[in-house]
């Protein structure tokens, strides 16, 4: 995940997007330690301030967490990981059932089109 | 720490007002863009900070106090315009340095060049206009200085060297220092900093966070500044 900045939206939800997103595909594994602020800021060419707010926000919400003198740390708990995860992928489920709509399928059809599409690629 | 302060803050050439009655106050900590079309005033305020020029009314301070010996002791100043001996050799610019700068930090500009590959031994007219610009703000950004006053720092110079010298300030600038960046360039600015403060004809017409103004517009600052200034 590169770190592209799209305009009208708040830079450091940006940022807590693009994070989520390297922790959920492993980039930053469970319980690793994250790099720096600094380095971070250096790495997306942002304010320092402004990727402090990003990494406050995701530890408010419980994704990683700050031990007090050595750095901060992404959660080992697979829990919040598989809901993070569903978080994220919510809003392509949300696409699908919007381009699929318009073709007319009803949310049912959509259900079992993707049942039978799962069973097929397992095969 | 209110880092730079400006009350009524007016600076006149004959008939001409380059700056009219500004209120402003930076705090440390902070990265901040001053943003204005040409002939806004951006540079006035840059001299007017650094004791270049005098107020005509009002008052400016720096870390509390009025700009003289001890705040220029604490201020990083990089104009706009070329400014050091061009015959010189990297090396006798460092020894410039630190014999004027008491908070010139050597060793963090000798890395920096390092990294650059830039030789102690070349010579400032003979480096392309982009390794001019990088060496004047490594010696810029080397300073331990309090406030750092950037004008237009990336003008001239292309895309790479651009991204390389806003990494040299988000990297070297300490947390209780104000950094100001002078530019008319706010797309490619703007990642980086805290706060924009949009003048026109030498007036404040905005200061706010970039997420601020990202947020209440749903735009980005430049496609702010551009209907802003929209002429």
């Amino acid at each position: 995940m590169k770190w592209i900045f799209l305009d009208g939206i708040p830079i450091y939800q940006q940022i807590v997007q693009i994070m989520q997103i390297r922790i959920a595909n492993g980039e930053y594994p469970l319980g690793s330690r994250l790099p720096a602020v600094r380095d971070l800021a250096m790495e997306a060419g942002v304010n320092p301030n402004t990727m402090q707010r990003a990494l406050s926000e995701l530890e408010r919400s419980g994704i990683v967490h700050s031990e007090r003198t050595s750095g901060r740390f992404v959660t080992e708990d697979e829990e919040s990981m598989r809901q993070l995860r569903f978080m994220l992928g919510k809003e392509s489920i949300d696409a699908m059932f919007t381009s699929l709509g318009h073709l007319g399928l009803s949310k049912e059809e959509i259900v079992q089109a993707v049942t039978a599409r799962a069973n097929e690629l397992d095969e | 720490m209110n880092m730079l302060e400006c009350h009524g803050l007016t600076k006149c050439y004959g008939k001409v007002t380059a700056l009219d009655n500004l209120d402003l106050t930076l705090e440390s900590g902070r990265i901040v863009g001053l943003l204005g079309p040409n002939g806004s005033g951006k540079t006035t305020l840059i001299k007017l900070a650094t004791r270049l020029i005098q107020p005509t009314k009002g008052s400016i301070m720096i870390a509390g106090q009025l700009p003289g010996h001890a705040t220029k002791a604490i201020t990083s100043y990089l104009p706009d315009r070329e400014y050091l001996p061009n015959d010189l050799r990297v090396k006798s610019l460092l020894g410039l340095y630190r014999d004027f700068y008491r908070d010139f930090n050597e060793k963090k500009a000798l890395d920096m060049l390092e990294s650059l590959d830039i030789s102690e031994r070349m010579e400032l007219k003979k480096m392309s206009k982009g390794t001019k610009e990088k060496v004047r703000l490594i010696l810029t950004m080397s300073r331990d200085a309090k406030i750092y006053l950037l004008d237009e720092p990336i003008a001239g110079v292309d895309p790479a060297a651009r991204d390389y010298i806003l990494r040299t300030i988000i990297q070297n600038y300490s947390e209780d220092a104000l950094v100001i960046i002078s530019t008319h360039l706010i797309a490619d600015v703007e990642a980086v900093l805290d706060e924009a403060v949009f003048i026109r004809q030498g007036k404040l017409i905005l200061h706010q966070t970039v997420d601020e103004i990202r947020q209440e517009t749903g735009k980005s600052v430049d496609e702010h500044f551009r209907e802003v200034f929209r002429c």
